[in-house]
């Protein structure tokens, strides 16, 4: 194993692979120092995110290395355990794995409590505390000062873990995990460097349209919309690439699958994201584009709501209007 | 620690740790907030109280964010009104406006802020409009049309240890709904109402029924109020003169049916301190306390003190002994109670109360309705002559006024039980011990050579706990508990003028003691009127009993309807 993992992780400059880019190694840092006396780790995998199936890819394919960066986290973090926090689903198909390769090490297996939410990072501590109906908690403080039951928690992705795993035995290549899929020849998860862009992730995997096409990247709900011209930049959020043919395309179609997905799975809790949203879904079900109020909803959602679902929902809907829609 | 921040360019000294809203409430610089409530967690749900922190782009809510040196926190700009603006026109979208019938009528928070940042009001179309009025008992209506789903009623409820006001998912939404489950019930202690930012909830009969009592053509219209009314809407002489000013034939002070219950309770106590059975002996003139007990907790039943409340005495008095003494067919008697409390709607119908097949009282105002009826008659008490209560229920001891506050009920029965224990003179009559605002207080009184261990306890989640801990032996030793459902008890009950939080409770407290220590007489059974009647009447112990004690039994689920 590498001799400081924190210096590792620096000179990688290995970001959070939930979607937030957080320096992974700050984030170790603040939990490692912060005063307690027990402290908590958790890697989720709970993948709500529409269309992206990285998680699940990596959980098949690498659980050694997975497990090999939440053991790297025990050792580095004083006096802690480990969550392994998984999406039904995956906790079915890959758990007796993950058991196996986490035996004689602190590290408890967590079936995900609900949907999206439930792998926003406060809401996995209330699920590990048993909440019954859990919520996201507001931040600060946040879990690397007061995560599951108070205690300094970090919380990171299967990915960054993965990548954790791969640092700690020398075989990290700077690689990121991309889910391609939408009207493309070869959906499926690659790996490929983290500093590809859009464009040529296309080219390289083969899937690069033929025809006239927008892309939603980052995710397939939260992405946002880029145009043809526009794909010189790498991809933002968890990775996920989603094409689709523009004639094929119903716009305002692809809006109400975004409004569906946000109605259910929003906790309800804020009026920003309760109210807005309901709204947006309103006018998109009349199928006349009020710009007026829907960027004053916009405005709301971004600036003013509890938690990131909130505040990246609209990115997906202004990027489709401003572009797409016009 | 102090630290320094800056509020809109001035300077404060703020403790550290302190959020941004208190931080500027202290000061006195106006931050909007409208699902913050200082009994409550801080949910920062509405989204209203936000603000911007120089050098940083996001917009803050005030009432999470907590304050650190050097901060520089800006509460208006162009981006935060239209922010809060957006965000109020949100509410409104979800809140069906009636205003004319609404318990916040002119001190509407939402309405006042409408009109600072030129909202829209319809901009949207009422989502909720059809969403149904759900009433419990006879005592509690909730409009879901109204509800902005704050949440702050469900927190509420499951302090007081109820969960009656459960959050469900419909549809894609998560809405605010009584519990379908057998055992859990309404108490209808009204904190609900009191910490519903928009109206959503209100006594059933608050706007529509108030003048029932007014409309008793051939009765004669008794009418008496409760201790914990003096403490909000005027002093006792204004509020006499109110009502006489409203019509009424009688106004009567229930404190003096508290003396009444003081007397009986006291008995009690002594009584099974004698014979050492259903120790310890639990306060019931909380009604909410009492089905709470009947419903969830039916093995205490034997502790209840079976001494009815003040307004059930006082009204029993009524209509038996006074009506007597007047030449009055009882039946001619129509008694009504202005009530600091919701759940006194639903104890006057309690069947087991009935003498002779009458109710003692015939109908309950809360001081919200007694004061929503006197703005329709243009009365303004502060411009009334003050006039003394009538005979012969019109002077109490100091004792019976106390009962408004949390811990009055204790102190009273033990200025009484301590000289009948003792047969000595009890010369220092304040026990402080079981005064304030402390959730649970508790003491030891000594009675000649023993000691008695009491406790006090107010809100309900409280007592509950407390009980639970008496089952599982973890507390025990005690002779007398007091339990009043509502913080700070019935000065902060549900039917009380709002808002309501900790500081108002403590000044309404106050008044109560300060009309006590005023007082001549401050023992209940020295009371000229208890000892007259006790001679006069209750040597007939079946009368006696009849009019001062009732029972007690295991219930089930009280009706909860759609409207």
């Amino acid at each position: 194993m590498a001799g400081n993992i924190i210096e590792e992780l620096k000179k990688y400059n290995l970001l959070g692979r939930s979607g937030s880019f957080f320096p992974t190694a700050l984030k170790w840092e603040l939990v490692k120092n912060c005063k307690a006396s027990k402290r908590y780790i958790i890697c989720n995998g709970s993948e709500g995110e529409p269309k992206s199936l990285k998680d699940k890819f990596i959980l098949q394919n690498y659980p050694e290395a997975v497990i090999q960066g939440v053991k790297t986290a025990l050792k580095t973090i004083d006096n802690s355990s480990a969550f392994i926090y998984l999406r039904k689903d995956y906790y079915k198909e890959f758990g007796n794995k993950l058991k196996r390769l986490s035996k004689g090490f602190p590290i408890e297996l967590i079936r995900k409590k609900g949907n999206y939410l439930g792998g926003e990072e406060t809401v996995i501590c209330e699920v590990i505390e048993g909440s019954k109906r859990p919520e996201p908690r507001i931040k600060p403080p946040f879990p690397s000062e007061s995560g599951l039951w108070g205690y300094p928690t970090l919380v990171n992705n299967v990915e960054t873990f993965y990548c954790v795993g791969k640092i700690s035995q020398g075989e990290y290549e700077k690689t990121r995990f991309y889910t391609i899929t939408g009207d493309v020849k070869k959906q499926g998860v690659y790996e490929l460097p983290e500093d590809y862009t859009v464009k040529r992730i296309l080219k390289q995997t083969g899937n690069y349209p033929d025809f006239d096409f927008f892309v939603q990247s980052g995710g397939g709900a939260m992405g946002e919309i880029l145009l043809e011209k526009e794909l010189n930049k790498q991809v933002q959020g968890i990775g996920c690439i989603v094409v689709f043919n523009a004639k094929k395309t119903n716009p305002i179609a692809l809006m109400k699958e975004w409004t569906t997905f946000f109605l259910a799975e929003n906790c309800d809790k804020c009026t920003p994201c309760r109210e807005g949203i309901y709204r947006i879904d309103e006018i998109i079900k009349k199928g006349r584009i009020d710009k007026q109020t829907l960027n004053d909803i916009f405005l709301v959602l971004e600036k003013t709501s509890l938690c990131p679902l909130g505040a990246n929902a609209s990115l997906p809907f202004k990027t489709l209007i401003k572009k797409v829609i016009k | 620690m102090k630290i320094q921040i800056s509020i809109d360019g001035k300077k404060i000294k703020v403790d550290n740790g302190k959020t941004i809203l208190q931080a500027a409430e202290e000061n006195g610089i106006e931050i909007p907030a409208l699902c913050y409530h200082s009994d409550l967690s801080v949910r920062a749900s509405c989204r209203i109280c936000v603000i911007q922190i120089k050098g940083k782009k996001e917009l803050y809510p005030s009432c999470s964010t907590k304050v650190y040196s050097g901060m520089e926190v800006i509460t208006d700009s162009p981006e935060i009104r239209k922010a809060r603006k957006i965000n109020l026109e949100l509410l409104f979208s979800q809140h069906k406006e009636e205003c004319s019938d609404c318990v916040w009528y002119d001190k509407c928070n939402l309405l006042e802020l409408s009109e600072k940042y030129n909202v829209k009001i319809d901009r949207f179309k009422d989502r909720k409009s059809k969403y149904p009025v759900y009433q419990f008992g006879n005592a509690i209506q909730f409009d879901s049309s109204k509800c902005i789903d704050c949440r702050n009623c469900v927190e509420v409820c499951h302090e007081q240890g109820v969960d009656f006001l459960e959050i469900k998912e419909k549809g894609s939404l998560f809405q605010v709904l009584p519990s379908k489950k057998k055992n859990i019930d309404c108490i209808y202690c009204g904190q609900c109402l009191i910490h519903c930012p928009v109206g959503a909830f209100e006594a059933v009969g608050e706007f529509e029924d108030i003048e029932k009592p007014l409309k008793q053509k051939d009765k004669i219209v008794v009418f008496q109020f409760a201790p914990a009314i003096r403490s909000t809407i005027g002093t006792t002489g204004q509020i006499v003169a109110g009502l006489k000013k409203l019509g009424a034939d009688k106004v009567f002070d229930t404190c003096v049916g508290a003396d009444f219950t003081t007397t009986s309770e006291a008995e009690e106590v002594v009584e099974r301190i004698k014979s050492n059975k259903n120790l310890p002996i639990l306060t019931s003139c909380c009604p909410s306390w009492v089905k709470f007990l009947e419903q969830r907790f039916p093995e205490f039943i034997p502790n209840i003190s079976t001494t009815r409340s003040p307004q059930t005495i006082l009204g029993g008095l009524i209509k038996t002994y006074w009506a007597e003494k007047q030449g009055i067919d009882p039946k001619k008697i129509f008694v009504v109670s202005i009530m600091p409390c919701i759940a006194k709607k639903f104890e006057i119908a309690r069947p087991e109360l009935r003498i002779s097949g009458m109710d003692p009282v015939d109908y309950v105002l809360t001081t919200r309705e007694f004061e929503r009826l006197l703005v329709r008659r243009k009365i303004d008490l502060t411009k009334l002559k003050p006039q003394k209560a009538d005979d012969i229920f019109g002077k109490p001891s100091g004792a019976g006024v106390i009962y408004g506050a949390t811990g009055g009920v204790m102190e009273s029965a033990f200025r009484t039980a301590y000289e009948k224990l003792t047969n000595k003179k009890l010369n220092n009559v304040e026990f402080k011990q079981v005064r304030g605002m402390q959730g649970v207080k508790e003491a030891k009184i000594k009675i000649g050579s023993k000691c008695k261990k009491i406790a006090v306890i107010n809100g309900l989640g409280l007592a509950k706990k407390f009980l639970q801990e008496i089952k599982s032996g973890k507390r025990k030793g005690y002779t007398c508990i007091e339990v009043m459902a509502c913080s700070g008890g019935c000065i902060g009950g549900g039917g009380q003028p709002m808002p309501i939080d900790d500081e108002i409770r403590e000044s309404r407290i106050k008044t109560l003691y300060q009309i006590d220590e005023k007082k001549k007489i401050r023992k209940a059974h020295e009371n000229p009127v208890v000892k007259k009647v006790y001679k006069e009447f209750f040597k007939d112990k079946k009368i006696a009993h009849e009019v001062l004690h009732t029972s007690y039994s295991k219930k089930t689920k009280g009706l909860v309807k759609i409207i």
